[in-house]
């Protein structure tokens, strides 16, 4: 079937999206720079047409608990919201994580810490790729830099969720969230008539009750579950990087950034090159899995690495240890909301690896 | 093995006139000697099976004492985070709306952290039951005050007694929630005697059977005791709930259908 | 005149001894054993068996559910 071409801002594609990737349901709070999301659902009341649930929570954390239940019945749901009401949502997410879910959470990150602004930034990456809530997991995180990105990653990240039963983030900015690209829409797809054979959905005679907890009082058996998530992390890590390079081939320095951050580097390699400086870009689209790998190889052909983040510099850690101090590597990004310019970037390049 | 057997010859299978149901598992249940949780988990997992429910219970377990109620009922069960069992229960419910869903739940996980899922829920009106389990403590931390802790009631977060001034009044959540239009069956119940037992019993079966109709939300309070937290014996825990909770928990039925 | 004859079975191990079941007791008929179980609890037990009517308040209580009621017409 043809995909269908629109015009739509990055939120409403997220939307969108999930109505046709057979989602069974939404739950959100509103939050700027991401009500859009819950605002269309409203709008275009799915529950009409495929039964998709969409339900405005009375808060983030009651909306992700509305997730834990509705994935725990082995159902496609998911929650968006921006970086303070993530916070809210960690414990909701480690509960997801531990008792192994499969979910979708889109964070639309804007400004920190705190109420912080209700422009882009790009410092979540540590909430949302170390941790954010207590223990020892891992979300899948995919970092769209585009309209299409946020609506096709919409399906993946179920694909995923279901394939490793685990939360998958998609984290996105404010710019992203609120610009409008063109974009093709999938078709509908129909919402699932089969479940997975761990959800809760009524104890049958035919098997034993299901049981979904997060909760082991016996250390053999909870330090087990946590090698076993450990041990899905590691295929995570071996099977699912996805990135994109930028005219690496012939590159003697490397930008790495993610999201807007990519776009505006795009741009800024363009830049160098037509002043002769051989740059080059490389995109993770999984910040986790990282694609440690694939910047380590780089690392041993460039001569310095520039991490580009809306953020005081946290990505930045992660290219480090992929780095391994084969190179130097050093951090630039705006703060307080504002996106970074590709002349900027360009001249923090020479300043900073090239000159340094 | 001890065997506490009487008269040999009326113990014959025709005669059978009280066996525990197998919705209650074989495990031995964790709580403390006399406490009403393991009335109420019986009780319940009593109607599931006289009603026939097993295969399309969805039940939510809470953080406290029942825990681990996902060991007891033979029921597919949700562990939810601490207080947040009925945005779970409204999640199981809109997307697996012919299921029974049921919520249970202590007095921290209602009252205090869970207050606004719980407010919210029933001001949706969704189509669960809440079982709301009430003995003015929190037991599986150790005893600490909760908000259903009575004035001047000692605990180990109120050793002298509540202290209404800076700890806050008891809350009565079952009263709060009865004035929501969202909630349609809404009672006070107890587990310590058998005509109480009989009570709470015709409750569960009418907001079962409630829940089929679409109405809104079923909320039922046990007032229960905790011999542990409180520091008696289970009949003098008892004793004491009939003399002290009773008077301002009330028992009976707060908000009934109109037939 | 037929009388009704009740005979519980207590299932001692499990009990743990909380007596509710015998305050529940109408006819006099439960008493707590002087013995210990494995648990070290003081089990309930149908002391006086013959005053038994099978009205099952004991097992309603239990909150362990370890009474097993029998009841007939003698």
């Amino acid at each position: 079937m043809e995909k269908e071409l629109r015009l739509m801002k990055g939120n409403e594609a997220v939307a969108e999206a999930a109505i046709r990737a057979g989602a069974d349901g939404y739950f959100g709070y509103p939050i700027t720079p991401q009500s859009e999301i819950l605002e269309y659902l409203m709008e275009a009341n799915p529950a009409t047409t495929t039964g998709m649930v969409v339900l405005q929570a009375e808060s983030e954390v009651a909306a992700i608990n509305m997730v834990y239940g509705g994935a725990a019945c082995g159902k496609k749901v998911m929650t968006s919201s921006s970086s303070p009401g993530i916070s809210l949502k960690q414990e909701g997410i480690s509960y997801i994580a531990g008792a192994e879910l499969p979910c979708l959470i889109v964070n639309v990150v804007r400004g920190g810490p705190g109420l912080g602004t209700i422009q882009p930034a790009q410092s979540d990456y540590f909430q949302s790729v170390k941790g954010g809530g207590h223990g020892d997991y891992h979300m899948i995180v995919l970092a769209p830099a585009s309209v299409q990105e946020m609506a096709d990653f919409v399906d993946l990240s179920f694909e995923l969720a279901f394939k490793y039963r685990n939360p998958v983030m998609m984290l996105s900015d404010g710019a992203i969230g609120q610009m409008m690209e063109k974009v093709y829409l999938s078709p509908q797809k129909e919402r699932m008539k089969v479940f997975p054979e761990w959800a809760t959905t009524g104890k049958p005679a035919t098997r034993a009750r299901n049981i979904i907890t997060s909760l082991d009082l016996d250390s053999d058996g909870m330090e087990q579950h946590n090698r076993d998530l450990q041990a899905k992390y590691q295929v995570i890590r071996e099977k699912e990087v996805r990135l994109e390079e930028f005219q690496t081939g012939d590159a003697e320095y490397l930008l790495v950034a993610y999201g807007t951050s990519a776009r505006v580097c795009q741009k800024a390699v363009q830049l160098l090159r037509a002043e002769g400086i051989k740059a080059g870009l490389l995109r993770p689209i999984t910040l986790f899995p990282f694609p440690s790998k694939r910047i380590n190889e780089l690392a041993s052909q460039v001569k310095g690495i520039l991490s580009v983040e809306m953020s005081a510099g946290q990505m930045v850690e992660d290219v480090q240890l992929a780095v391994n101090g084969k190179v130097p590597v050093k951090h630039f990004g705006r703060l307080g909301g504002i996106v970074t310019t590709p002349e900027e970037v360009v001249d923090n390049l020479k300043s900073e690896i090239i000159k340094g | 093995m001890i065997e506490a057997t009487g008269i040999k010859e009326i113990i014959k299978p025709e005669n059978l006139v009280y066996r525990k149901t197998n919705i209650m598992t074989d495990n031995i249940l964790s709580y403390c000697p006399g406490c009403g949780h393991g009335t109420a988990h019986r009780i319940l997992a009593e109607i599931i099976d006289e009603l026939g429910l097993q295969s399309e219970t969805i039940g939510v377990s809470p953080v406290g004492c029942s825990v681990l109620l996902y060991n007891y009922l033979d029921v597919d069960i949700q562990e939810a985070a601490h207080g947040r069992a009925p945005a779970v229960a409204t999640a199981i419910k809109r997307l697996l709306p012919d299921k029974f869903v049921f919520t249970y739940q202590g007095d921290g996980d209602l009252a205090a952290i869970g207050t606004a899922e719980t407010i919210h829920a029933c001001n949706r009106g969704e189509n669960i039951l809440i079982i709301f389990i009430n003995n003015g403590i929190y037991g599986m931390t150790g005893g600490q005050m909760a908000p259903t802790t009575l004035a001047g009631m000692k605990s180990t977060t109120s050793p002298l007694g509540r202290d209404v001034k800076t700890m806050g009044n008891p809350l009565k959540m079952t009263d709060i929630v009865a004035t929501l239009a969202g909630t349609y069956y809404v009672t006070r119940q107890s587990v310590h005697t058998p005509a109480n037992v009989k009570k709470t019993k015709k409750a569960i079966r009418k907001a079962i059977q409630y829940q089929k109709l679409d109405k809104g939300t079923c909320f039922i309070e046990i007032v229960s005791n905790c011999p542990s937290g409180w520091r008696m014996t289970p009949t003098q825990s008892n004793k004491w709930m009939e003399e002290n909770m009773f008077p301002f928990y009330p028992l009976g039925d707060m908000k009934v259908p109109k037939e | 005149m037929a009388k009704i004859r009740g005979s519980i079975v207590v299932d001692a191990e499990r009990c743990k001894g909380c007596e509710v079941c015998m305050v529940s007791c109408p006819t006099g008929t439960i008493a707590m054993a002087k013995e210990v179980n494995g648990k070290g609890y003081y089990y309930a037990y149908p002391a006086h068996q013959e005053l038994c009517i099978g009205c099952a308040n004991c097992a309603m209580v239990c909150p362990d559910g370890v009474i097993t009621v029998y009841k007939t017409k003698i």
